[in-house]
């Protein structure tokens, strides 16, 4: 039922995007990331990944510390695990870097990344996060298969390793770019020539969703919501209103 | 337009049912409009609890803090101004607190939970200006029986150490006592004593 | 006499209150064929009053302010979020105001294409149309106004973009441009002003016209599908013999209608308020920044059709105005069809070939513009939209040709025609082959 009333609005609303299928015309295809913002479990891995190793420069300054008691932690837990810059779990998630440094060693100022999912969409940052590749063209050595020249350094290489770029003609005769691992690290595996990026991929699809679930906290409500309300509508509402119009107009010919 | 039979019970039920669900769904429509009256998150995280390190507080001295925008007064007594408490009671309005403007752990002659440590609103209950401490014993403009408490400037009301008011004065209540507790012997959270 | 009499009394001795329900409601007698074409008008007025409510509770919240706070952040986006996350109810309202905004435009469109399928424009509702017209033109600036609020990175350059046409004009057109935006480029005074512009100012005078609008069209009562006149033949009691009155039987129909567009309108506010980017735009969760372009500047849906006659208009002596001049036209050009259209008759029911034909590029323009205008533009594209932006001034400018002798084999009747299941199968079957070709152009073009 659930998914069905989504599967039908979605279904309208498919007609429309049929245009937007420019928007990802540049770059990469994206695989689709496994978002399911229900698994709190997930929501709790990505939230650890976010606040140990993205929250040192990034901001994420519209979600507060107390919110987190959506993915199933208590407000103990969140303190004594999820925070370190501040003791007040009413605050919101702020970083301790400075704007304007940040911007002088990176190039560019790292984003607030509160509603970043709402603007590149889960696909871009699954892909983002597993992107990075060596390039010692670049001021930090490395490069990013989603976003070319990206300021960022691989944060997470000591778990996924490292990749290189191979380029190689397609069955069209276009340039094709993949990226293949050369280097396993502490999440991956690299046997006989054959890389197993299987624990890395889900610790990047964790972050993934808890970056959906920061986008917007509410959006599990929201669906919860918008089933009593379509129900009410759809069985009270309607049929009252439509039996309420039929008896007037029987008086119409 | 027709002659056929109107159904004047059917037209008046259907009107009246497809009314109440009308109106239960305007109802339902009104509770978020309503509710974003209510403090928001950033209210209720800038109104949070705040701690206060006393471990330097010496007798005598008050420090000020915030709290949800008010002055909070963190006084400590000395030995001797906890006696005094006692002397002026007949000049009090309302000695024994009857008046709830203290949490019930508070409901004692020191108004407090350490008996040294008043933990008080520094409001004044007549207007709202913030009153001066005055521990000074018997100055030439508070006459020969003060024995320190707090006067405010703004109309003249005076209120104990233990921001108790005298009678007579412009203010009619005893001083906010905030709930509050000890987190540790030298550590007190102001704003919540659960 | 009952109490409630009594108060009534008292109060229609002082205020014309039950006269003004009985000539507007009670025994406002309208043409008892309307069909599903007839809905938008009354839902146009519920989400007018829903974005009003709406906007009143979001400008409790929200900070028309394009500094950074202590995060980077601007204030006004920041404020966005604020009402989404920290305010309690708040993405309700956010997401109905959003949602409404676009819906607005649904209605409206729809509202709008009946009056060209059935004539409602002609002798003697002009007034109405033209009060409609410029209600559609308010529309437009509240809309794009509004839209620069949230000061996101497209609200930001599709103001930057919009504005700069008005530099193009010559002589006056920079000048014109500072004194809109208040500053040399679009910044915290642009932001500050359009608030102020989009919360009060524009609301009252849309508020005006749709007051305006009604009068006129009540001094001269509805018309109909079949374009006949109720009033010509009225009963011994002297109401129209097919007409109806508004009341109990409109009202009745209207909440039907509206039971529909709530559940159509939820559906969306609670399932997809993005639209797949089209009612909130991916772009716009990035914050405003003046220093760096979007690989992608697009208008809001409901503007690409006149986005795309913009582009199609190449620029001819080193200026790019005769684009801007295009487009304003093509809006302007709506209030005149009352004058263009020289036919004798005004259901589309009763017309010829020729304006069934002119109205089926007509439609196939104006949804293939509205596609191309969401689209980046490619050679093939802009010489579709030329093709396209021909074919809609064609069909105001040929109409006086077009229309002076097109009437259909079937006359004029004298009575209204209710509906017949054929006219619902057509219906349905015309829907959904604009629907398909849509898609279909979207996918390929």
């Amino acid at each position: 039922m659930n998914k069905t009333i989504r599967q039908l609005v979605a279904a309208v609303a498919l007609m429309v995007p049929a245009v937007g299928a420019f928007a990802a015309s540049e770059g990469p295809a994206l695989e689709k990331a496994p978002i399911n913002i229900q698994d709190t479990e997930s929501l709790q891995r990505g939230a650890q990944t976010f606040v140990n190793y993205c929250l040192s420069c990034h901001s994420a300054s519209a979600m507060r510390y107390n919110r987190l008691t959506d993915i199933g932690l208590s407000e103990e837990q969140i303190k004594s695990n999820l925070m370190f810059a501040t003791d007040k779990i009413g605050e919101q998630m702020n970083v301790a870097m400075d704007k304007k440094d940040a911007k002088a060693w990176f190039g560019a100022t790292p984003p607030d990344l509160s509603v970043i999912a709402r603007s590149r969409g889960a696909d871009y940052l699954y892909g983002y996060l597993r992107g990075f590749y060596r390039d010692p063209s670049r001021p930090t050595g490395w490069n990013n298969l989603v976003f070319d020249k990206v300021g960022m350094p691989h944060i997470l290489w000591e778990w996924q390793g490292e990749q290189e770029l191979r380029t190689h003609k397609g069955a069209d005769g276009h340039e094709e770019h993949k990226l293949e691992l050369v280097k396993a690290g502490t999440l991956t595996k690299l046997e006989n020539g054959k890389a197993n990026t299987v624990e890395f991929d889900k610790r990047m699809a964790d972050l993934t969703n808890f970056l959906v679930y920061i986008g917007e906290p509410v959006q599990v409500k929201r669906h919860q919501v918008g089933y009593t309300v379509l129900l009410y509508l759809f069985l009270l509402l309607l049929p009252f209103a439509y039996f309420l119009k039929k008896e007037y107009w029987k008086d119409i010919h | 337009m027709s002659e056929q039979h109107v159904d004047a019970g059917r037209r008046r039920f259907l009107t009246v049912a497809t009314s109440a669900v009308g109106g239960v769904a305007a109802a339902g429509v009104a509770v978020p409009f309503l509710m974003s009256f209510a403090p928001s998150e950033r209210a209720k995280a800038a109104g949070a609890p705040v701690e206060v390190d006393i471990s330097k507080l010496e007798p005598g001295q008050k420090i000020n803090v915030e709290w949800r925008g008010k002055p909070v007064w963190v006084l400590s007594r000395t030995p001797e101004q906890l006696k005094n408490l006692s002397t002026i009671e007949g000049e009090l309005l309302d000695p024994k607190c009857e008046s709830p403007e203290q949490p019930d752990y508070c409901k004692n002659q020191t108004r407090s939970i350490k008996p040294e440590i008043l933990v008080a609103v520094g409001i004044c209950t007549h207007l709202g200006c913030s009153p001066t401490h005055r521990p000074d014993i018997a100055p030439a403009d508070l006459g020969p029986k003060w024995v320190g408490g707090f006067y405010c400037p703004c109309h003249g009301s005076k209120f104990d150490l233990s921001a108790r008011v005298y009678s007579g004065v412009p203010a009619p209540k005893n001083m906010e006592i905030p709930p509050h507790k000890y987190l540790t012997d030298t550590t007190l959270l102001i704003g919540d004593d659960k | 006499m009952s109490t409630g009499q009594k108060i009534l009394n008292w109060v229609d001795e002082r205020f014309p209150l039950s006269s003004m329900m009985k000539e507007h409601v009670t025994e406002y007698y309208a043409p008892k064929n309307f069909n599903f074409w007839y809905f938008f008008g009354s839902l146009a007025l519920l989400v007018l009053v829903i974005q009003i409510v709406t906007g009143i509770f979001l400008t409790m919240n929200y900070k028309p302010d394009g500094t950074l706070n202590g995060a980077g952040i601007p204030v006004a986006f920041a404020s966005v979020e604020y009402i989404m996350r920290d305010v309690a109810g708040g993405w309700i309202i956010r997401y109905m105001h959003s949602t409404g905004a676009s819906m607005f435009f649904v209605v409206v469109y729809l509202h709008m294409f009946r009056g060209v399928i059935y004539g409602s424009y002609k002798q003697p509702r002009e007034l109405v149309w033209v009060f409609g017209t410029l209600i559609f033109l308010v529309l437009m600036a509240e809309a794009f106004m509004g839209y620069l609020l949230p000061w996101g990175q497209m609200s930001f350059w599709g103001a930057q973009v919009i504005v700069n046409l008005f530099a193009s004009i010559p002589v006056i057109g920079p000048d014109l441009s500072v004194f809109i935006r208040g500053d040399f480029v679009v910044g915290d005074a642009t932001l500050n002003r359009f608030f102020a512009l989009h919360v009060i100012a524009v609301p009252l005078i849309l508020l005006a016209l749709v007051v305006a609008h009604l009068i006129a069209l009540h001094e001269v009562g509805s018309n109909n599908p079949d374009g006949v006149e109720i009033k010509k033949l009225k009963g011994e009691d002297g109401k129209p013999l097919d007409g109806i009155p508004f009341h109990p039987y409109y009202t009745v129909k209207d909440v039907l209608g509206v039971a529909v567009f709530l559940i159509v309108f939820s559906a969306i506010v609670f399932f997809a308020p993005e639209m797949g980017g089209y009612f909130l735009e991916h772009p716009n969760f990035d914050q405003a920044d003046p220093l760096k372009t979007p690989a992608h500047i697009a208008p809001v849906w409901y503007f690409t059709p006149f986005y795309a006659i913009l582009r199609a208009v190449p620029s001819f002596a080193g200026t790019q105005v005769w684009g801007v001049l295009a487009m304003g036209a093509a809006v302007v050009l709506i209030a005149f069809l009352p004058w263009l259209d020289k036919s004798p008759v005004k259901s589309i029911r009763y017309r010829g070939p020729k304006f069934k034909i002119m109205l089926t590029l007509f439609i196939t323009a104006f949804i293939g513009l509205g596609i191309l205008g969401a689209l980046p533009s490619t050679n093939l594209r802009t010489i579709v939209a030329q093709l396209f932006s021909f074919i809609y001034f064609a069909f105001f400018l040929g109409m006086p040709f077009y229309t002076k002798n097109d009437v259909g084999s079937t006359p004029v009747p004298t009575r209204v025609t209710m509906s017949t299941p054929a006219r619902q199968v057509r219906f349905v079957v015309l829907v959904v082959v604009t629907l398909v070709a849509a898609t279909l152009f979207a996918k390929f073009i």
